[in-house]
């Protein structure tokens, strides 16, 4: 037996291959879940099913995959101009911390001009933050990889020095920041949870999706990343091209960390490095790099999330469990990517000479 | 062929299939010591299927193979070099920072202690046999590609080698460089040795071959002793009298393929072109482009002028600077000094995408690095004028496929819009980037190699393309290694030696010994 390159792909195949996914990540983590003590369909079912039944349950999954929907595209973006932005996890926190700067220095602002203002201000932070990784790989050509993963420590260290510092609760003492002031609260829908967060990450992936499909950027942005001596070749401005989306994807990023404090949090702590940005690679690797895919996997992550609360309490199973079926889940995705461009063919029988 | 006695190599009933395509049908040949086998045939023929079964490689359906009469299995190159076979492949496999006998240890190495001093004598010994001196302490990086070529045969010589099968061995040589491969090959045959020898050029096989084997589609159709054979024939049978595989053509065209490939009128369709009236206009104008190199530049003080109707060809051994003049007449690299005018307007500092504005069109020796592989036939099509295909912001579904199926008419393109362009043969992705290109109607289109790779029948498809453009106004600078195709479509040809222009010619009055004296004999090529 053999793996042969295909030459084409038949329609049914991606299908096929996220099916195969799905059955082979159930089936490998059916033993850790009997091993902690649970019925492996009962908890699929908790992990899955169960947080869609309610109102409440369904409010809460679209919280969660609110700042996923951000760092996926922000991620997405980057990645399919091959320009592979691991900093999504830096440039949120950068956005965030900027809005914080902009709430805390003008708390008298009215809503009409705070949110605007404090939602800007976070792309802007994203994007300071994604500044220099691209800057070099434009001058320079250092690779992003490295440098954009880097960035994240150091952003978690600046949130933890400035909560420490001069940003910490003047009230209580935590390393905390002061609760923002009420014209910068993103208003809540549906009186749940749920804040006007969603729909800014909403229009995003819209926007996104149709200039991905539908417009020449969007044929550039793909030969780009495809092959981009072809693309050079065929007077697309590959740097350029590359440059601009690691800016817009550091935006992306900072404006899921302004969404987060100003629609969850209303203040910035320390618990909000928490890895949306490095979920983010996840989402938008397991959305095939496409706007309506993140949004998928975002929905999805979050079902999961909120799953494995509940699964926790009421099946006792640790809440990393939930960890554990995403994680699994994009390493069976990514293996069925990359096995659906090949074919197995049984070795042909030995003819010659015998 | 000898009588009673075995033959050397024996093929019998030699089948392979891949897919839905019989690349060897049955195939019987042999050959015997001393002999030289030319395998002729378009490409895609099978040749290259059957040699590399014949060196194990790849393993064949059905049919055996016989050594000195005896079957013998062969699941790789290591049960061949043990049957004697030898095999010197189009992609050379030597490592470049190493020495000749550094490398040819490498080939042959047993475990243990390194006998560097007994190597080197084998080298030499080995160079003795070929009859060409090879330096075995010269570092392979520096070598010229015949030089190399040298190495790689001496490399299949070093084993108990009986057999010697040479992929094309030709294609990348310089005249001077042909002959000595043949004297050496002479010699090899005089010596017993068997040598399968693969070629597109048929003057070159009716010097050398004892016997020619011509394929076409997978099946023998002939097996002739090469004495006194009719080239015309020997072209009939190569493209089939239905015409080539991949191009339905008409009789004048497949005529016209027929003898460029014996290269009897090889000079014939320049005779057709009128004389270039040097008032006419300056399509492009390439004044001192130089490109800085280490050691020495890459390209020196590069100054040609292609003028609005007429084809200048650029000669040259490949490395010596047309890929860099290639690349700096197309905007991806920038040139250190010097100025590129298109059609009267400056373009030197601008990138590929205002050059394409300005009229330059191009065609380049690297298909598959030309075309974005991931994406369709249309998408390809379109991607160098996107703008062009907006409805307001977006890119207009509709008209990028009439677009795509109008060219796709016009150029006769094998292949649906939607087709992935990965899946196109060679021939099929060259009329996609002939389409796109032409499709603009540049003033002056740089083609380099555009015929590598494709079959009699899509390069006469290119030549054909190439001279209605020229014939329609416009300038082509065609860069290329293959001399019969520069002198029997150029109108004049320029010499690229060591990144210099060291002579230029007309077309008319151009022979290959001519050219091959410019392109080796300037202070650069020295072996």
């Amino acid at each position: 037996m053999r793996f042969v390159l295909r030459s084409r792909e038949p329609r049914w195949l991606p299908a096929a291959a996220a099916g195969l996914a799905i059955v082979a990540t159930l089936a490998l983590t059916a033993g850790p879940i009997r091993l902690a003590g649970a019925a492996p369909v009962s908890a699929f079912e908790r992990y899955v099913v169960t947080p869609l039944t309610t109102g409440n349950g369904i409010a809460e999954v679209l919280l969660a995959a609110t700042p996923l929907l951000f760092t996926g595209l922000a991620v997405a973006i980057a990645f399919r101009v091959g320009y592979y932005n691991i900093g999504a996890e830096g440039q949120f926190l950068a956005g965030a911390m900027a809005t914080t700067a902009v709430a805390l220095a003008l708390p008298d602002l009215p809503t009409a001009a705070a949110l605007p203002l404090a939602l800007v201000g976070g792309a802007f932070g994203g994007v300071a933050w994604a500044f220099l990784p691209a800057f070099l790989r434009r001058r320079a050509g250092i690779d992003e990889v490295v440098t954009t993963l880097l960035l994240n420590p150091v952003a978690v260290l600046l949130l933890q020095g400035l909560l420490n510092g001069p940003w910490r609760n003047p009230d209580t003492g935590f390393p905390d920041s002061a609760t923002f002031a009420d014209g910068y609260r993103l208003p809540a829908l549906f009186g749940s949870r749920v804040h006007a967060g969603l729909l800014v990450g909403l229009v995003l992936v819209a926007v996104t999706a149709v200039v991905l499909r539908a417009t020449p950027l969007g044929v550039r942005l793909r030969a780009a990343g495809q092959s981009p001596a072809a693309a050079e070749f065929s007077g697309v401005k590959v740097g350029l091209l590359q440059w601009r989306s690691a800016l817009v994807s550091g935006g992306l990023a900072g404006l899921g960390g302004a969404s987060q404090v100003l629609g969850v949090q209303h203040q910035l702590t320390g618990s909000l490095a928490a890895g949306y940005g490095y979920t983010g690679v996840v989402v938008a690797t397991l959305g095939g790099l496409s706007a309506v895919g993140v949004l998928a996997v975002a929905l999805l992550l979050g079902d999961v999330q909120v799953g494995a609360q509940g699964a926790s309490i009421a099946l006792q199973l640790p809440s990393q469990m939930g960890g554990v079926l995403t994680s699994v889940l994009l390493l069976t995705v990514v293996a069925a990517l990359s096995v659906r461009h090949y074919r197995l063919v049984r070795r042909s029988p030995r003819a010659v000479g015998g | 062929m000898t009588s009673g006695a075995a033959p050397l190599v024996e093929l019998r009933g030699i089948t392979k299939r891949f897919g839905s395509l019989l690349a060897n049908d049955a195939i019987d040949l042999s050959v015997d010591a001393g002999q030289v086998l030319a395998l002729l045939g378009e490409n895609g023929a099978g040749k290259s299927t059957l040699t590399r079964i014949l060196y194990g490689l790849s393993r064949a359906d059905a049919g055996e193979i016989r050594i000195a009469g005896q079957p013998v299995t062969m699941t790789s190159p290591a049960d061949a070099l043990a049957a004697g076979i030898g095999m010197v492949t189009q992609e050379f496999t030597l490592v470049g920072p190493m020495t000749v006998t550094e490398n040819l240890m490498l080939a042959g190495s047993p475990l243990g202690r390194i006998d560097r001093k007994a190597a080197r004598a084998r080298v030499l010994a080995a160079s003795q046999r070929l009859g060409v001196p090879v330096d075995p302490d010269a570092v392979v990086e520096r070598l010229s590609v015949g030089e190399r070529q040298r190495v790689e045969i001496l490399k299949a010589l070093l084993g108990d080698c009986r057999l010697l099968v040479l992929d094309e061995p030709t294609a990348v040589l310089v005249p001077a460089d042909v002959d000595l491969l043949f004297a050496s090959i002479r010699r090899l045959t005089a010596d017993g040795m068997a040598v399968v020898f693969i070629s597109h050029k048929l003057h070159e096989v009716v010097d050398l071959a004892d016997r020619i084997g011509v394929l076409r589609r997978g099946r023998l159709v002939a097996d002739l002793p090469a004495e006194g054979l009719d080239p015309v024939a020997i072209a009939a049978l190569m493209v089939g009298a239905a015409g080539p595989a991949d191009a339905e053509l008409p009789d004048d065209v497949v005529d016209e393929a027929l003898a460029t490939a014996v290269g009897l009128d090889g000079a014939a369709p320049s005779a057709t072109a009128a004389p270039v009236d040097r008032a006419r206009p300056a399509a492009l104008e390439v004044s001192g482009l130089t490109l800085a190199g280490d050691p020495r530049p890459r390209l020196d003080d590069v100054s040609l002028t292609v003028r609005a109707g007429e084809i200048v060809g650029v000669a040259g051994v490949s490395g010596n600077g047309q890929t860099e003049l290639v690349a700096a007449l197309c905007g991806t690299t920038p040139a250190t000094a010097g100025t590129v005018h298109v059609g009267g307007a400056e373009v030197t500092g601008l990138d590929v995408a205002a050059r394409l504005k300005a009229g330059l069109g191009r065609l380049t020796e690297d298909r598959r690095g030309s075309v974005v592989l991931g994406m369709s036939v249309e998408q390809n099509l379109v991607l160098e004028d996107l703008d062009r295909f907006r409805t307001g912001p977006f890119l207009s579904r509709r008209r990028v496929r009439a677009h795509a199926e109008a060219l796709i008419e016009r150029f006769d393109i094998r292949a649906a819009p939607g087709d992935p362009i990965r899946s196109l043969s060679g021939g099929n992705m060259q009329k996609v980037l002939l389409a796109r290109a032409l499709e603009r109607d540049p003033t002056v289109l740089v083609a380099s190699q555009p015929t590598r790779g494709l079959d009699v029948g899509a390069c006469q498809y290119v030549y054909t393309q190439l001279r209605a453009l020229r014939d329609a106004g416009s300038g082509v600078l065609l860069v290329s290694e293959d001399l019969d195709e520069l002198i029997g479509i150029a109108d004049r040809i320029v010499v690229l030696s060591g990144g210099r222009l060291v002579g230029e010619v007309a077309a008319a009055d151009a022979t290959r010994e001519a050219l091959g004296v410019l392109m080796t004999g300037s202070r650069e090529y020295a072996a």
